[in-house]
């Protein structure tokens, strides 16, 4: 009568067939359902406080438990990926006694190194490395040379560990008591305080999660320059703007500091200004040195990470665009807006980071980032050049009998110049976070380092003309 | 081992038509599953202008949201701009894009600064130069090569931020 009967083994081929691809899209069809179905629940944010947290709560994994995203993303710090000027690279390391570290990032010292001329006799000069992501930063000071070989206080800690919960049980309640009493201990006896590196509690308030600042020194510094500015009595937890604050709390850290008289105590050296050399010459006026060079007799002075001071004299910085909105930018999970805690590069990180507000492709931002950076590169290795020529001048001229006297004009440009050069190298931005102001900065070194030359030439000249 | 041939058709009709039953049950199912799959994501309101459609899904709240604040809230709806003129080109666009954007949004690949492709921005330029023509007429005169500007490219808040 019709094909069902006359050929029934290909009709019902026909029926599996179809029976297959109806089932495979009803599949398919509740899949997508369930997804739109877990969209519409992601849209409603939901919270859950299953962890009770204290202002005694140091442990990042307690807090973790009510805020996951922001803790997974947190841990991600552990990551080691290199940019095209800074970054880390994880380097095999077999463990020692002394250093039970698996992975090393790559020493600066060896890339560069005229590093270790500018800062012989300091102990960077025998220890250097790139820094790596936050996760890393207690081990970092572990077992670095620095503080293996050397004698150092407990104050290093300040950076290096989550302290907002150490200080205040040391000073009994009181943080600034806590931060004196283990600025003044020696480094392993304080080391034994800390279980952590920097952790939720260091800028968050535990009841509300606001950010707060946790450090002694960064609220008496950013005090002391809001004065220089003609702000008295700045309480920078009170007064800050919401803005202000995610800079303020990593400016807690990634600054230029010093060890103030024998109890070590910590200070951010703002009273005059930020700007570099409103900082020499704060250390001028109280006559701070960090080391007398070993090459040249002169007192100098490491610059350590003022990321903060440098981002201030940029373009970001005047148009509000603090660390977090870079270093830590929105991301979206489900319905959800969160600040990305995994803090790193913003090249690893181009569409959250920049694209936000510079609607250009990724490769162009990075194209104009790298531009800016090489043209810093190439600045700071014509004035590390310069200063490597005063440092040879000046040792030869020591060697040839100078007095201290004959030499003074010649230190003092030594001290300038290299204070201004490792004042741009160590704000790890290779001149992103302001390039005029690095410009500016290299071609202030450069010049001082000339001058001290040309010091020393009239004073070899003016020997020469003695019968 | 011959049967009558009318009771080999009997049988043969009985296996058959539960076989299409069965058939029917699993093509039913999928058309219901499809149509309330349709009605639960709210599917009918994408025919609509109605900008609360275009965030339906959390991916372009802040898009909205600013256009709710924008100088072109009370001139123009998010399809006076991203979507061409007439009824074919309109509805082929939003059938490209609704794709595009489902299939993103399913599977989590995109970026969360969403970024307009080459193909939809020639359609927004068109839009801003169609209503603004008597304006741009004496500036687009001069100009006979192609632009690698677009308007929005300095007046990008007129949308939406």
């Amino acid at each position: 009568m019709n094909e069902a009967t006359a050929n029934p083994g290909r009709l019902k081929r026909l029926l599996m067939i179809t029976i297959a691809v109806t089932a495979a899209l009803t599949v398919g069809a509740a899949a997508l359902l369930v997804n739109i179905f877990e969209h519409k629940q992601e849209a409603r944010n939901p919270f859950f406080r299953v962890a009770e947290l204290t202002a005694d709560t140091e442990d990042p994994a307690v807090w973790g438990r009510n805020f996951p995203l922001h803790y997974d993303d947190y841990r991600k710090t552990v990551d080691m990926e290199r940019t095209r000027y800074g970054g880390s690279e994880a380097l095999a390391h077999s463990p020692t006694q002394a250093d039970p570290r698996s992975l090393l990032s790559q020493s600066k010292l060896e890339e560069d190194p005229r590093l270790k001329t500018m800062w012989a006799g300091y102990p960077f000069g025998v220890d250097f490395r790139e820094e790596r992501g936050h996760a890393y930063m207690l081990d970092d000071q572990s077992y670095t040379r620095r503080v293996t070989e050397f004698k150092q206080p407990g104050t290093c800690l300040n950076c290096h560990a989550s302290m907002a919960v150490v200080y205040r049980k040391a000073g009994g309640g009181d943080v600034f008591e806590g931060f004196r009493k283990i600025n003044a201990m020696p480094w392993a006896e304080a080391r034994k305080l800390a279980s952590h590196p920097v952790a939720c509690v260091d800028c968050h308030d535990p009841a509300t999660m606001q950010l707060r600042v946790t450090r002694p020194a960064f609220i008496e510094g950013i005090r002391a320059f809001k004065a220089s500015q003609g702000v008295p009595n700045y309480d920078v937890n009170r007064q800050a703007t919401a803005q202000e604050m995610r800079a303020f709390v990593c400016g807690q850290c990634h600054v230029e500091y010093y060890f103030q008289g024998e109890g070590k105590t910590l200070v951010y050296p703002w009273s005059k200004g930020l700007q570099v050399e409103n900082i020499l010459e704060y250390f001028d006026e109280v006559g701070h040195k960090d080391w007398v060079h070993k090459e040249t007799g002169a007192a100098v002075l490491k610059a350590q990470h003022p990321e903060f001071e440098m981002w201030n004299q940029g373009v970001h910085a005047r148009s509000g665009v603090t660390c977090a909105d870079c270093h830590m930018p929105y991301k979206r999970e489900g319905g959800f807006k969160i600040s990305d805690h995994h803090v790193r590069s913003p090249l690893l990180n181009i569409n959250r980071a920049c694209q936000g507000c510079h609607r250009f492709p990724e490769e162009e931002l990075k194209a104009r980032v790298e531009l800016i950076q090489g043209r810093s590169f190439a600045s700071r290795n014509l004035a590390m050049d310069a200063l490597m020529d005063l440092i040879n001048d000046l040792r030869g001229a020591r060697e040839a009998g100078a007095s201290d006297a004959e030499l003074k004009r010649a230190r003092d440009m030594q001290r300038k110049a290299q204070f201004l050069i490792d004042f741009v190298e160590a704000e790890n931005s290779t001149g992103f976070h302001a390039p005029q102001e690095s410009m500016r900065v290299l071609t202030a070194a450069l010049d001082y380092a000339r001058k001290g030359q040309i010091a020393l030439r009239q004073r070899s000249a003016r020997a020469a003309a003695q019968p | 081992m011959h049967s009558q041939p009318g009771r080999r058709r009997a049988a043969g009709f009985a296996v058959w038509s539960y076989l299409f039953i069965a058939l029917g049950v699993c093509a039913g199912l999928l058309v219901g599953i499809g149509v309330f799959t349709f009605a639960y994501a709210c599917g009918a309101s994408y025919m609509t202008d109605d900008p609360d459609a275009c965030a339906n899904c959390h991916v372009m709240r802040g898009q909205l949201d600013g256009w709710r604040k924008s100088s072109h809230r009370a001139a123009a709806v998010c399809n006076d701009c991203h979507t061409p003129p007439g009824l074919v080109p309109k509805y082929a666009t939003k059938a490209v894009n609704g794709f595009f954007h489902s299939l993103a949004f399913t599977t989590g690949r995109f970026p969360d600064e969403i970024r307009i492709q080459a193909r939809n921005g020639a359609v927004t330029e068109s839009a801003c130069q169609k209503c603004h023509a008597e304006i741009v007429a004496a500036a687009q005169q001069t100009r006979r090569h192609p632009s690698p500007l677009a308007c929005v490219s300095c007046h990008r808040h007129v949308g939406h931020d």
